[in-house]
C-alpha cells in the first residue's frame, strides 16, 4: 500500500539570501503508514514545526517533496486546498486563531470553508466539540472569555471538525495541567479509532510520546537522526542524551539500576510496564 | 510571506557607518535630502549618486537588498513617474494623441523623478538599515531635546516611536502565523470577489488585534513593574558622545552641500 505521507529530501531555507538566512531542514526523508501514530521529538529549533507545516503545503519547500497518499501535494492549488482539509493541522499554541463570537462558530469556521451543508457542519461541530470534552454550556461563550487549557480545546476541535485523515498537532499539551493532557491525549487517542486517523504529535514531554507513539521520529538540526519504533530510539540515551534530549525517566531508572548490578531489563519506557517488569523480577526472585 | 519586507529593518554590523553616532546619521540624511532637492542635473546627481555608492560599500548593503526593500514601494514610484510624463510641458512633443501629449522634457523629467525618489528612499534606508531603533529614536530625542523648553513631549514620543518600530517586526511575526493557522483550517484569501476576499480577512485582523491590545497591556505593567514614569531625571545606560569620524562625517556633508550648490548655480 502507498503510505499515506511520504517525505522526500525536503529542505527548507529561511530568509534566503540575507544575513538572517538559516537552514530550518536540510534534507527530511521519511514515510508514514495509515493509521500509525509518529511522535516527533527534537531539541529545540530542530526544525519540528518547521517540518509538519510542510506537510499540508503551509510552507513551501526550497527543494524536495510531500506526497500524501500517493500525491504530490503541491501539485496544482486544488490539490494543496484538499490537501489543507486531509491533513489538519493545529499549531504550536493554537488559541491565538480563534476570531469568533462563539466557541460554535468558531469550531465550525473549518467545516464551513469545505462548504459542507449546514447539517453536516453542526453535526461536526458537536462531535469535535464532544470529543475534546466541551460542555454545552462553553459552546455559546465567547473564545475569548475561556481559559487558557479551554482555549486550546476549542482550537483543536476547530481542526477535528474538518474530520482529517492525518492528523497532526505541534505540542498539544504544552502549558497543561497534567489532567488536562491526559484528557487531550485520550481524546486523540479516540478520535484516531474512530476514523481510522493517522495522528502525528511533536512532544517535548518524552513520558508523553513514549506511552502514545508507536513509531518516533527525532529531528536534529534540521535532520532526522532516528526514525524508529520508541523501544529501539530509547535504546540509545547516550545519542539522545547528545542532542539535548532524555529517554523517560522509568527508563533512567532501569539504566542506573542496571549500572548498581542488578540484572534486568533496560527496554522499559512506560510506568505500568516498569511495574510490571519489576512485579516480574521480585517474582522471580521469591521463587530462587 | 510578510516576513519577506525589509522596509525600516536593522540588519546588525560593525562597519564604521553602523558604529556613527545616530545624531550624526540623522543629520547626514537630513543634508543629503536638502542636497538631494537642489540637484538639477548630470553632474548634481552624480555627485550625490557617489556619495550614495560610497555609503552603501562602506556600511557593506548590496544595491540588491536596499532594492528588495523599495518593492512594496515600487507602484507609488512608477506612478509619481507616469504622472510627469504627461504634466510637463516642453518645446520637443514626442507623441500626440488626443488629448495627450508627450515631450521629451517631460521623458527626463519622470527619469529625474524617479532617480530622486529611489535616491531618497536608499538614504532614509541605509540610516534604518545600520541604526538600530533604540539608537536611532535615543538620538531623535537627543536632537530634538530643545524642543522641551516649548513644552513639547519629546521623551514620550520617541518612546512611543521606539515601541512602534520595536513591535512592528513582532507583529509581522504573529501575522504570519494567524494566517498559517486559518489556512490550515481553510481559510482562502485568494479566490472570489473584492467582497469576499475583504471579509476573508476577519478571520486574521481580529486576532491580530487582539494580540496587539494584549501585548500592549502586558508591555504597560511590565513598564510600571520596572518603574518607568516618564523622561524626567532618567538617566541613561549609553551616553552618546561625538568622535572624530562623527566631525569627518559633518565635514564630508557639508562639502556634499557646498558642492551641489556650486553646481546647481552653474545649472549643472
Ligand atoms: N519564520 C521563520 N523565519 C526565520 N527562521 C525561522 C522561522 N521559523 C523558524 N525559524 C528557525 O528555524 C529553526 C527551526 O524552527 P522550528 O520552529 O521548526 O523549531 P522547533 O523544532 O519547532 O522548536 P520548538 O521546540 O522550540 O518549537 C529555528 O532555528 C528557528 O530559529
Ligand atoms: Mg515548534
Amino acid at each position: 500500500m502507498t503510505p499515506i505521507i511520504e517525505v522526500v529530501d525536503l529542505k527548507h531555507v529561511y530568509s534566503p539570501g540575507t544575513p538572517f538566512e538559516h537552514k530550518g531542514l536540510d534534507g527530511v526523508s521519511f514515510r508514514v503508514e495509515r493509521g500509525q501514530t509518529v511522535g516527533i521529538i527534537g531539541h529545540t529549533g530542530s526544525g519540528k514545526s518547521t517540518l509538519i507545516q510542510h506537510l499540508n503545503g503551509l510552507l513551501k519547500p526550497t527543494s524536495g517533496k510531500v506526497y500524501l497518499d500517493g500525491t504530490y501535494i503541491l501539485k496544482d492549488k486544488q490539490t494543496t486546498r484538499n490537501a489543507r482539509f486531509r491533513v489538519g493541522l493545529v499549531l504550536q499554541y493554537p488559541e491565538y486563531q480563534l476570531f469568533e463570537e462563539t466557541v460554535r462558530a468558531d469550531i465550525s469556521f473549518g467545516p464551513k470553508n469545505m462548504g459542507l451543508s449546514d447539517a453536516e457542519v453542526k453535526k461536526r461541530v458537536e462531535a469535535a466539540a464532544a470529543c475534546v470534552g466541551l460542555t454545552e454550556a462553553l459552546m455559546e461563550k465567547s473564545p475569548f472569555d475561556l481559559s487558557g487549557g479551554q482555549k486550546r480545546r476549542v482550537a483543536i476541535a476547530g481542526v477535528l471538525a474538518m474530520e482529517p485523515e492525518v492528523l497532526i498537532l505541534d505540542e498539544p499539551t504544552a502549558g497543561l495541567d497534567p489532567k488536562g493532557r491526559a484528557d487531550i491525549l485520550e481524546n486523540l487517542k479516540v478520535y484516531q479509532r474512530q476514523k481510522n486517523a493517522t495522528l502525528m504529535i511533536v512532544s517535548h514531554s518524552m513520558e508523553e510520546i513514549a506511552s502514545f507513539a508507536d513509531q518516533l521520529l527525532v529531528l536534529q538540526k534540521g535532520r532526522v537522526a532516528m526514525y524508529d519504533t520508541p523501544a529501539e530510539v530509547f535504546k540509545k540515551a547516550a545519542a539522545l542524551q547528545e542532542m539535548g534530549l532524555a529517554v523517560p525517566q522509568i527508563t533512567q531508572v532501569f539504566l542506573r539500576l542496571k549500572e548498581l548490578g542488578v540484572d534486568i531489563d533496560t527496554d522499559v519506557y512506560t510506568t505500568g510496564y516498569g511495574l510490571k517488569t519489576i512485579l516480574a523480577k521480585k517474582e522471580g526472585a521469591g521463587h530462587a | 510571506m510578510l516576513k519577506d519586507i525589509t522596509l525600516g529593518q536593522y540588519f546588525p554590523g560593525k562597519t564604521i557607518i553602523h558604529r556613527l553616532d545616530p545624531r550624526t546619521k540623522i543629520i547626514m540624511v537630513v543634508v543629503y535630502i536638502v542636497a538631494l532637492f537642489l540637484a538639477v542635473k548630470y553632474a548634481s546627481y552624480g555627485l550625490m549618486l557617489a556619495f550614495l555608492v560610497s555609503v552603501m560599500i562602506l556600511s557593506r548593503i548590496s544595491p540588491k537588498r536596499l532594492l528588495s526593500g523599495m518593492k512594496p514601494l515600487i507602484i507609488i514610484i512608477l506612478l509619481t513617474g507616469i504622472l510627469n510624463i504627461f504634466y510637463t510641458g516642453g518645446e520637443h512633443l514626442l507623441v500626440h494623441w488626443r488629448f495627450i501629449r508627450i515631450y521629451r522634457e517631460g521623458l527626463i523629467n519622470a527619469g529625474y523623478m524617479i532617480l530622486r525618489i529611489i535616491m531618497l528612499i536608499s538614504g532614509t534606508f541605509l540610516l534604518t538599515y545600520t541604526t538600530s531603533p533604540i539608537e536611532l529614536t535615543d538620538g531623535l530625542e537627543r536632537l530634538l531635546s530643545p524642543l522641551k523648553k516649548l513644552h513639547v513631549p519629546v521623551h514620550e514620543l520617541s518612546m512611543m516611536m521606539c515601541i512602534a518600530l520595536r513591535f512592528i517586526p513582532t507583529l509581522i511575526e504573529e501575522t504570519d502565523k494567524i494566517i498559517a493557522a486559518q489556512k490550515a483550517r481553510g481559510a482562502d484569501f485568494e479566490t472570489g470577489n473584492i467582497f469576499r476576499r475583504a471579509k476573508a480577512l476577519v478571520p486574521i485582523l481580529v486576532p491580530m488585534f487582539i494580540s496587539a491590545f494584549r501585548r500592549a497591556d502586558e508591555l504597560a505593567v511590565a513598564m510600571e513593574c520596572r518603574c518607568y514614569h516618564g523622561g524626567e531625571g532618567r538617566t541613561r545606560m549609553k551616553i552618546m558622545k561625538m568622535k572624530l569620524r562623527d566631525y569627518v562625517t559633518f565635514l564630508i556633508g557639508a562639502l556634499l552641500l557646498a558642492g551641489v550648490i556650486v553646481l546647481r548655480h552653474f545649472g549643472l
